[in-house]
């Protein structure tokens, strides 16, 4: 296998972790989800365990045990910080993880979006992505006031939802659009410092980006330097054929939910007619697989998720929950990369329970199998991930022409 | 025989990323962007026991008649995700950053301010700023949606509203009990509704009660509304007036408005920003000013100083010749853009230099230099000491927004030489009281206002 062949690892962060439950358990800090150690804990764990990247989730609504609206429970974690603003807190303290925030596309202005994840690059010296997330519950747009958002009651069989959510993709194109535009609206080296002529920036080096659609216009440029990775990595998660299509127009990687072997094997293929039916030019889409992970211990992970389940909701997922060895589950892995998954996000069923299982089971294993792409020195997270690190800056005047 | 206790003087460290001021031309200038600068600047200001870090905030690029300034130094990082990732490197100071209440909705700033209070362990703070104008609005998806006459009431309702987003979450309101299975006490962690002319909105908000209670709000806004603004609003003042005595008019007029409104006026703290030149003897420290205020006024800078209050391209007057002799244009589309300040009235400012240039024989160039913010502390680190502290006992505010004149070691000086004399003289503390820039300001955490609505 070339490098490029090569599994990356992925760590999906979210509260006490991904069971409705998780903070229950003895090794869970429930108390401190919202203090700073917890997080820098957890995320060193992983920097210093080889995991490639860290996502964290987030969205402006509490969390809910339903899709598309507020509950009333008082048994589960509620509340959460700000994604973004967690990963800076994370930039200075970690080397080598890439940190990939949630930021929703619905509510956000694209010119603070763009200069807060170059933000997060330059903190990070170029281990910055960016999760954009459509939001479509009537409760988040009432916490903005600026809009109206529909109950969605039943997406599958009401044509009109169907228009209002198409609708929020395509905005979510847009605004990833003009954050990518605004990343490049200055080109590398605008910063001249020349004091013979008094001029500390080439003022022809920075450009207007004018975009305009039906829904917005944005003038630019970007009060922020090109940040480092010049396009810090876009990431979008994708259950189905819409969001694969705004995946294949506006992300580098994409992670997808396939319940089995052969439905990842399906979902690869929609990925890529996705691709075609967009016309995307340059690199492919990255394509990798969530996992909900159980692993075993001193209690069989099995009988840990049955206990777990026992104790209030029952854990559901949109992907596949694995239970089992770390070399079972380096298995299953491998086999993704054979279909051509780049990689995988773990979704850990405890954060710390499983993430220290992560690094001191999983990642032994995967490694023993040479299965595992191994970069150990800082790199940025382009680089990390296989993808091109000399990106194009679509304003520089060799690509205008 | 009863001597009053020193006022301790509250220091801030200001990295002035974007302006004519700071000297990208010094030999030690480092970068505006890189997160080593702020890192050098907040460390050194947290050795120096400094309350705060702080940093403005543009959100357009500064243009003259349509191209970008390429002259001064531009572009910075993002306030909130650089205050975040200072949180990790540094263990006390307070971390405060300029935010415009324009181009935002409530929700997303309180959500990321509180944010950063929990991930700062209480030390956050949000300087509000209302500039408005359509230039900026057109880097939003909003636009320049507001009149002028406005931008007060606007950001009066975002301050209110945010903080009864901040005080949505009762302190007890995370029970966490493993073996009981609560971990809300009730379903009501969060709730909100607010109904006013700005803002209507509702719902659940996401972040529980902040470590310090409530991030500290800093003002920054001089006119009569700003001030009112301020008195009823705010715990700190960030104003532009650093020398007796009009220093200490405003003083006195801000702390009679607090009182007016009911307030402790000693919980409202003025801090103008305040520049200092350091130098081994008093000649050595103003010659050195001398060179400082030399490579600030270039000509192109002093050009433009003069443009944007006759609003006219001035390019074909003599710098070292007299003021040009036209009318200010404010018909014309403006010639200079994205400035925070704005002149509000061209033909006033104008009779005003014109008369300070007659009276001192100034040239364009001597003018410049003359209403040019230059450093009001000039002398050796006894001297700089001296007056800085004469300034903060007389009342002519409770303490100062330092920057140094280069980024990021200009505040060094500063910290190694007058720090030190001042904690020797008892006016600076030799350690932080407290964990919470609320503790080390001395400004108590205003009362929640679901307690006070579920008690009234
Ligand atoms: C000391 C000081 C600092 C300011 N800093 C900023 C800033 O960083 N960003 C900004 O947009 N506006 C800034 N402003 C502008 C104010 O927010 C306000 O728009 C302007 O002062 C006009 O308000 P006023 O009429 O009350 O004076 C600053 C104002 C003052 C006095």
């Amino acid at each position: 296998m070339t490098t490029n062949d090569k599994i990356r690892l992925g760590i999906a962060l979210e509260g006490a972790g991904w069971h409705p439950s998780a903070w229950r358990e003895p090794s869970s800090r429930p108390r401190e989800l919202f203090s700073p150690a917890y997080w820098t804990d957890l995320v060193r764990l992983a920097d210093r365990g080889h995991i490639d990247f860290a996502t964290i989730e987030d969205s402006f609504g509490l969390q809910s045990s339903r899709p598309f609206e507020p509950d009333d429970r008082t048994d589960e974690v509620r509340g959460r910080l700000d994604a973004l603003l967690l990963a800076a807190r994370l930039a200075p303290v970690t080397e080598r993880i890439g940190l990939i925030p949630t930021v929703t596309t619905t509510h956000t202005e694209p010119f603070h979006v763009s200069k807060a994840v170059a933000t997060l690059d330059y903190a990070s010296l170029g281990r910055a992505g960016w999760q954009p997330k459509v939001s479509g519950r009537a409760d988040e747009a009432r916490h903005v006031g600026r809009r109206d958002i529909p109950e969605i009651v039943d997406y599958n069989n009401d044509p009109a939802v169907q228009a209002v959510v198409a609708e929020l993709f395509a905005e979510a194109a847009d605004v990833v659009e003009v954050v990518r535009r605004l990343w490049d609206s200055w080109e590398d080296g605008a910063e001249i410092r020349d004091v013979a002529t008094d001029r500390f920036l080439d003022a022809d080096k920075l450009h207007t980006i004018d975009f305009a659609s039906e829904r917005f216009s944005i003038r630019g440029p970007s009060i922020t330097p090109r940040p480092p990775q010049g396009q810090p990595v876009v990431a979008a998660l994708a259950h189905a054929e819409l969001p694969y299509r705004f995946a294949a127009t506006s992300a580098d990687l994409v992670f997808v939910t396939p319940l089995d072997v052969a439905s990842a094997a399906s979902i690869l293929d929609q990925v890529r007619d996705a691709e075609a039916s967009v016309a995307r030019e340059g690199e492919p889409l990255r394509v990798y697989a969530d996992i909900v992970v159980f692993l075993d211990g001193e209690e069989p992970a099995a009988a840990r998720l049955a206990r777990l389940d026992g104790l209030g909701r029952p854990l559901t997922s949109d992907t596949r929950i694995f239970t089992g060895s770390a070399g079972e589950l380096a298995e299953e892995i491998e086999a993704l990369a054979a279909l051509g998954y780049s990689g995988v996000r773990l979704r850990p069923g405890v954060l710390t329970d499983d993430l220290p299982r992560i690094v001191e089971d999983l990642v032994p294993a995967l490694r023993h199998r040479e299965a595992l792409a191994v970069e150990d020195a800082p790199v940025s997270l382009r680089t990390r991930l296989g993808l091109p690190t000399t990106v194009p800056n679509r304003y520089s005047p060799a690509l205008a022409g | 025989m009863t001597t009053t206790p020193r006022k301790q003087i509250i220091l801030a460290a200001y990295v002035g990323g974007v302006n004519e001021h700071t000297l990208w031309e010094h030999p030690e200038a480092g970068s505006q962007i890189a997160f080593d600068t702020f890192r050098h600047v907040a460390q050194t200001a947290e050795r120096g026991r400094f309350d705060y870090f702080f940093l403005a905030e543009g959100l357009a690029l500064r243009e003259r008649a349509g191209k970008v300034f390429d002259h001064d130094i531009a572009g910075r990082p993002d306030t909130l995700p650089v205050l975040a990732a200072l949180a990790g490197v540094t263990e006390h100071i307070g971390l405060v950053g300029t935010l415009n209440a324009t181009f935002n909705e409530p929700y997303e700033l309180a959500r990321q301010l509180l944010s950063l209070d929990h991930l700062s362990g209480g030390r956050a703070g949000w300087n509000v700023v209302t500039s408005w104008d359509a230039f900026t609005g057109q880097n939003f998806r909003r636009g320049g949606f507001l009149p002028r006459e406005e931008r007060y009431s606007r950001a009066e309702e975002f301050v209110r509203t945010v903080r009864e987003l901040w005080d949505s979450w009762a302190d007890d309101a995370i029970v966490a009990d493993k073996t009981t299975g609560e971990f809300l006490a009730d379903a009501s962690a969060g709730a909100f509704s607010h109904t006013g002319a700005q803002f209507d909105i509702e719902g659940r908000f996401t972040v529980p009660r902040s470590p310090q209670g409530q991030p500290i709000i800093v003002q920054a806004g001089v006119s009569p509304q700003g001030r009112d603004f301020a008195a009823a609003n705010s715990d700190l003042i960030f104003s532009p007036y650093s020398r007796l005595p009009e220093a200490r008019d405003f003083y006195v007029d801000i702390k009679s408005r607090a009182r007016a409104h009911g307030r402790n006026p000693d919980h409202l703290k003025i801090i103008p920003g305040a520049g200092f030149v350091i130098g081994d003897s008093v000649a050595d420290a103003e010659e050195k000013a001398r060179h400082i205020l030399e490579q600030q006024l270039t000509d192109r800078t002093v050009q433009v100083t003069l443009e944007q209050v006759w609003n006219r391209d001035l390019s074909d007057y003599d710098i070292d010749g007299p003021l040009p002799d036209v009318d200010p244009d404010p018909e014309a589309a403006p010639i200079i853009q994205g400035r925070a300040f704005i002149y509000q009235d061209r033909f006033e400012t104008v009779r005003k230099w014109r008369e300070l240039a007659d009276a001192k024989n100034l040239t364009i160039r001597g003018l410049a230099a003359e209403i040019s913010p230059r450093a009001q502390f000039i002398g050796t680190p006894a001297q700089v000491a001296d007056g800085l502290d004469d300034f903060i006992q007389n009342d002519g505010a409770d303490g100062v927004v330092l920057g140094g004149h280069f980024t990021p070691g200009g505040l060094d000086e500063f910290v190694d030489t007058v720090v030190p004399i001042l904690q020797e003289r008892g006016s600076l503390r030799t350690d932080y009281s407290g964990t919470t820039l609320r503790d080390n300001l001395g400004i108590p955490v205003p009362e929640r206002v679901g307690e006070l609505a579920a008690t009234a």
